[in-house]
């Protein structure tokens, strides 16, 4: 089928195969590689975009959902002078990623997150990320990320 | 040293140079290269076995090559092309190593004649696109014969053989047999049967490899934890000569030790792509992932502890079966590494050790964050509360009691190894001290003397560790500052998350004063960096790390010369001011050089300096772990409250990266305590082979973490530093699982197996109400 | 990870997603929000040979208060139930279930019809509309339907839905008693409900204690019968025959039911006594 998919502000129009799945058509078609594979069974979130501005596991939906819509991936947030969205720029301060394959899911799930709620408690934090597995941070350091893009204070824990 | 006044970059909290790339257009891993070589690159997708143990009738692929965007399909039958298996030397002279046996357990490429897991590779089907490899995938018909299968510590004495070569399932034996005297003139003995339970890496990016065969030279782009390393199996399985094969190593997403070197996909994707002469790429699914790449620890324990009323632990004794898999690709290495650090951070008098590695027909098991010391620490710190309720003692005041003094440094076990420093009752104190216990066992107390269904666990580990084992093997580093002033750093380490560009780059910041946005470190590409051992067992920074450090010491040297030429002075008064990163006369502004001045004069390939760092040796972190839980006592359900610890690593180089290191491997410790299991059912087929059934950890079950600063330096290094990788682990495991049990001790509860699913949790409360 | 081929047609209305799903037959199925049908076909546990796509039918888009009852359309998202500031007063049972569901990511997804449709006993919203006493519309080529919850699911993953039936509308009637409650019980918060009990004042349903979504018979005539909550709630497991899996055998599930189950009812007791819906 043909289709025609706005991605971070850019139409990509294309013939696909019915079954492509939409993180297929963001990266091979879009050409966007930023957004991840991470598992076969909806579970892990590295695939997550914004689908009219919320977020979505890419992997679970067909590019023949997304006909007509407005996608944005981890590479359309930053600003068209390169300026770093606020939440990647906690991510980076914070140090919320290491080897970086969640990170671009994760982000999107951040901004949807603070888009819906935009002071979380660290608990509802934690609850929005349920669908988002990172292996390499514990976690911890991504809460303090989200905390500091939504402008709320974060507090030095270390004892020591 | 460097000299003139100024603030060091070392220690400081530096953001990493890394994310500005991985936040705005992503990492490159293996699966995003675009490159001018792949564009025309066929699609791997692999036939794996379904069945557990089976021996192989025919292999139909004619349907399989009809099927549309088929290139080839491709079997052990066609592997005519690749030398002939090691000579059969019994397996035996790698008993130690962390290598593959071989001899009669050798592990094919692509299965021969039998099959000995569920998820080994059976055959390769080459398409024009992935979507295409599914559906062609399907179509080989395999007739598989299906065999008695072998699971668990049992396969010791099961009449299956898997290799019925080897005469065996024990594929390595070690140890001394028990010796009940040592425990003779203990008022308590204890003993328990512990396993410490398979787990799967889940690195967020699986397994990927990229090949391709041109002008006689294959190009192979994996993602692996040492690209040198990766070459040198690749020359051997391949029968090539090194200088053919040239390994990159893109980004990596995660490797946690189950990415060193690569393994027989891998092989297999890159022989496909010379004898089809089409470059062919990879990238496993999450399934074949969770069946497909090594698994981690699988050992039965069974511990004895004896010691004295009074809390002196006078004898110890772990008997080992560790579960290898279906190949003992690490031999006894796993185990080994066990048994060297069985003692813990104590002064044990009598500390005995045995093994044995036995095949199942699993997935094999190789190193995973801790490799063989997670087990230790969770047998002696399960010991030492079980000691501790033994004689009626508060678990912190019994630990205390036996840790070793600071003041006995460096310190040889009964097991052999020599820790260099440590202050284990300072890391211990304060842990105890920021997690507020005297207020921890109060609140305990409280909720024991009211009934609350909602009882408080509070769990400790006194953990010592071992990285760099294989120091002797050292690192290599080679700095370059090229004419223009800006500087290049070539290391044999191999970052995935870990944030080496970051920390190489500060280590020439301080010693040369060439600010670190001008320092560009590169990794992971053997024409570039031909000599390199990688980065695992948290060896990198006290080794990569210090070879970078010697590197530009001696680069500093060098232009000492040079500079001293330039300016037509002395070399004895030339003075490098790290803060501005000028060279001049000691006391004359005057005559200031830039690095661009100085590197320029010494040629137009600039001032080089290699380094081949060996004179390492292994060190020994340290800390102490204290975890709060709330146990449900209706449900079983655990709730992870808090987790404050002490990881003692050494100098630290970096806090922020230091710290992210603590809180991964906290989480990774704190997930097999509570959730995560790999599990086959009785036919050996995997039940958790997905992510929605193999639990892995989620934020939502962690809570922050509380970490306490310690830094012992050790002096084996010029940097002070030890490795801080894999600690948060080792101390995270047993310090959650023995606070579940120290919520339910009132109720008679003495051990839970991990992980404590709600599940087992009431199997134990259950079981110990109607035993009383 | 992919599904096997087939071909996609997108329905632009009622009439039409009829049209087309009768003229596939057998071979097509509905395409709603597709967090359930989409991951079954990756493993290739489903192979349809012809999705309809109804996921832009906006006129099953809706919440609204017909009175008698909250009139809830089927392709409306776990997201949207959960954010209803209309649910949130009148039925805070369903909007809190439907925050539960998943993740955010899939709430923003999964649709109320396509949960109901997939008939999974371990999935949240079919017990709670049990609990809730539900009626399912649907339309098919003969005509309309109304199925109350208790009849239309069948068993494991199945429900009365002929292929070509499109439910299109939950009726959910006021509750007559305010009080509610729903215990989720999971190992990690993303998994499904190990035991699940969704309680409205005196209706009580179970979550994976069968092969389909069960009313608690026999805790619901407890309470009738003026027992005391914490008696009835030992009745709970009676009738049901939860499954044997990772996370527990019958026996602990039971023993889970009925320790909820007294939670629920605690909880959804202190409600109705407050008056306050939430």
């Amino acid at each position: 089928m043909k289709l025609t998919v706005t991605v971070n502000g850019r139409p990509v129009s294309a013939e696909i195969d019915d079954r492509t799945l939409l993180v297929h058509f963001i990266r091979e078609v879009a050409g966007l590689t930023a957004t991840n594979v991470g598992c076969d069974t909806s579970s892990c979130g590295a695939c997550t975009v914004l689908l009219g501005g919320q977020s979505v596991k890419s992997c679970t939906l067909l590019a023949a959902q997304a006909d007509g819509c407005e996608v944005m991936t981890a590479e359309g947030l930053a600003g068209p002078d390169g300026e770093l969205h606020p939440v990647q720029q906690a991510f980076r301060a914070e140090h919320g990623l290491q080897c970086g394959f969640c990170t671009p899911g994760m982000v999107m799930a951040a901004v949807s997150l603070l888009a819906e709620n935009p002071s979380p408690t660290e608990e509802e934090i934690r609850a929005g990320l349920e669908g988002n597995l990172c292996r390499c941070t514990g976690y911890h350091n991504i809460v303090r990320a989200i905390l500091a893009a939504s402008n709320q204070t974060v507090s030095r824990e270390q004892a020591g | 040293m460097s000299e003139g006044v100024n603030v060091s970059i070392l220690g400081t909290r530096v953001v990493r140079t890394e994310d500005p790339a991985l936040l705005t257009v992503g990492g490159t891993y293996v699966d995003d290269l675009r490159l001018p070589e792949l564009t025309w690159a066929a699609r791997a997708t692999f036939v794996r076995s379904p069945v557990a143990h089976a021996s192989i009738g025919d292999i139909d692929v004619s349907a399989a090559l009809a099927a549309p965007g088929i290139i080839a399909v491709l079997t052990a039958r066609d592997m005519d092309d690749l030398p002939p298996p090691p000579p059969d030397d019994g397996g035996g002279g790698s008993e130690g190593a962390p290598v593959p046996m071989g001899g009669p357990w050798s592990e094919p490429l692509l299965a021969i004649d039998r099959v000995r897991y569920v998820g080994e590779p059976v055959a390769i089907v080459l398409t024009e696109d992935s979507y295409q490899g599914v559906d062609a995938a399907e179509q080989v018909i395999v007739d598989y014969r299906p065999l008695p299968v072998v699971l668990g510590p049992g396969a010791a004495d099961a009449e299956t053989l898997l290799f019925p070569r080897a005469s065996s399932n024990v594929a390595v034996t070690a140890g001394v047999p028990a010796d009940e005297l040592a425990f003779d003139g203990c008022d308590v003995v204890v003993r328990q049967t512990v396993q410490n339970q398979r787990l799967a890496p889940v690195p967020m990016e699986g397994r990927a490899v990229a090949a391709r065969w041109a002008d006689g030279k294959l190009t192979v782009w994996v993602s692996t934890q040492n690209a040198q390393i990766s070459r040198f199996i690749l020359a051997g399985a391949l029968g090539l000569d090194p200088a053919e094969i040239r390994v990159i190593t893109p980004d990596v997403g995660g490797g946690f030790g189950a990415k060193v070197g690569l393994d027989r996909d891998a092989i297999v994707v890159a022989w496909a792509a010379r004898r089809t002469g089409r470059a062919v790429r990879w990238a496993e699914t999450r399934s074949e992932n969770l069946v497909g790449m090594t698994h981690g620890r699988a050992q039965q324990q069974d511990i004895t502890i004896g010691g004295t009323r009074d809390g002196r632990v006078l004898a110890y004794r772990v008997d080992i079966v560790q579960d290898t898999g279906a190949y003992p690709r690490m031999s006894g290495f796993l185990p080994g590494l066990t048994s060297l650090m069985a003692v813990g951070p104590y002064d044990i008098p009598h500390v005995q050790t045995a093994f044995r590695v036995v095949v199942t027909n699993t997935t094999p098991i190789s190193a995973y964050r801790g490799a063989g010391r997670p087990e230790a620490t969770a047998a002696i710190e399960r010991a030492m509360d079980l000691f501790a309720a033994g004689i009626g003692m508060d678990p912190a005041e019994v630990r205390r009691r036996n840790l070793i003094p600071p003041d006995a440094f460096p310190h040889t076990t009964p097991g052999g190894a020599v820790y260099d420093s440590g202050d284990y009752v300072v890391a211990l104190d304060k842990v105890l001290a920021a997690a507020g216990y005297p207020g921890l066992r109060d609140e305990q107390a409280r909720r024991r003397r009211s009934g609350d269904p909602v009882q408080l666990g509070i769990g400790l580990a006194s953990y010592v560790e071992i990285t760099a084992a294989d120091a002797a093997a050292g690192e290599t580093a080679r700095l370059v500052v090229h004419a223009d002033g800006t500087a290049t750093a070539y290391t044999g380490s191999s970052a995935h998350g870990q944030g080496h560009h970051t920390a190489w780059a500060m280590l020439v910041q301080a010693e040369l004063g060439i600010p670190m946005d001008q320092v560009t470190v590169v990794h992971g590409d053997t024409d570039v960096i031909p000599e390199g051992v990688g980065t695992y067992a948290s060896r990198s920074l006290q080794l990569g790390g210090v070879a970078v450090h010697k590197a530009a010491i001696s680069v500093r040297e060098q232009a000492r010369q040079v500079a001293a030429d330039l300016i037509e002075a002395s070399e004895a008064d030339m003075e490098l001011d790290t803060s501005t990163g000028t060279w001049q006369v000691r006391g004359d502004p005057a005559t200031s050089r830039t690095w661009a001045d100085v590197a320029s004069h010494a040629g137009p390939e600039g001032l080089v300096a290699a380094v081949q760092y060996a004179e390492g040796q292994p060190t020994f972190p340290f800390g102490a772990h204290l975890a709060v839980v709330e146990v449900d006592t209706e449900t079983g359900k655990v709730r992870h409250v808090r987790h404050v610890t002490a990881d003692d690593a050494g100098t630290v180089l970096n806090p922020l990266l230091a710290e992210g290191q603590r809180h991964g491997g906290i989480a990774q410790g704190v997930a097999q305590a509570l959730v995560e299991e790999f599990v086959y059912d009785a036919e050996g087929n995997p039940l958790t082979s997905t992510l929605t059934d193999y639990a892995a950890i989620t934020a939502a079950e962690l809570p922050s973490f509380e970490l306490v600063n310690s830094q012992t330096p050790t002096d084996v290094n010029p940097l002070g530093a030890k490795g801080i990788g894999e600690a948060g682990t080792i101390g995270a495991v047993p310090a959650v699982q023995n606070a579940v049990i120290d919520a339910l001790s009132p109720l008679g509860v003495r051990h839970i197996d991990m992980p404590a699913t709600p599940a087992r949790v009431w199997a134990a409360i259950s079981e110990a109400r109607e035993s009383r | 990870m992919i599904p096997a081929t087939f071909t996609y047609q997108r329905a632009g209305s009622v009439d039409e997603a009829l049209d087309l799903i009768t003229e596939h037959g057998d071979e097509a199925k509905f395409l709603a929000g597709g967090h359930s049908l989409v991951p079954l076909m990756k493993l290739r546990l489903a192979v349809p040979e012809v999705l309809v796509d109804i996921g832009r039918l906006g006129e099953l888009r809706y919440i609204r208060d017909d009175g008698s009852h909250i009139a809830v359309g089927a392709l409306t998202s776990h997201h949207e139930l959960a954010q209803s500031s209309l649910l949130a007063a009148e039925l805070p049972l369903l909007a809190h279930a439907a925050g539960r569901v998943g993740d955010p990511q899939v709430r923003h997804r999964g649709t109320i019809g396509g949960s109901l449709a997939h008939a999974d006993p371990a999935a949240d919203l079919p017990a709670v509309l049990l609990a809730l006493d539900a009626v399912l519309v649907t339309r098919g080529p003969s005509g309309s339907r109304s199925i109350p919850a208790g009849e239309f699911f069948r068993g494991l993953f199945e429900s009365v839905l002929e292929p070509d039936e499109l439910l299109t509308e939950i009726r959910i009637p006021r509750p007559p008693q305010a009080g509610w409650s729903f215990q989720k019980f999971t190992k990690r918060a993303i998994d499904w409900a190990i035991v699940g009990i969704a309680v409205q004042g005196g209706q009580v349903a179970l979550v994976n204690m069968g092969q389909q979504p069960l009313r608690a018979g026999a805790v619901e005539q407890a309470l009738a019968a003026g027992a005391p909550l914490a008696e009835a709630a030992t009745h709970a497991a009676e009738g049901t025959s939860p499954p044997t899996d990772l996370n527990g055998d019958p026996a602990y599930r039971a023993h889970l039911a009925r320790v909820l189950t007294a939670r629920a009812l605690t909880e959804a007791a202190a409600r109705g006594a407050q008056g306050s819906a939430r």
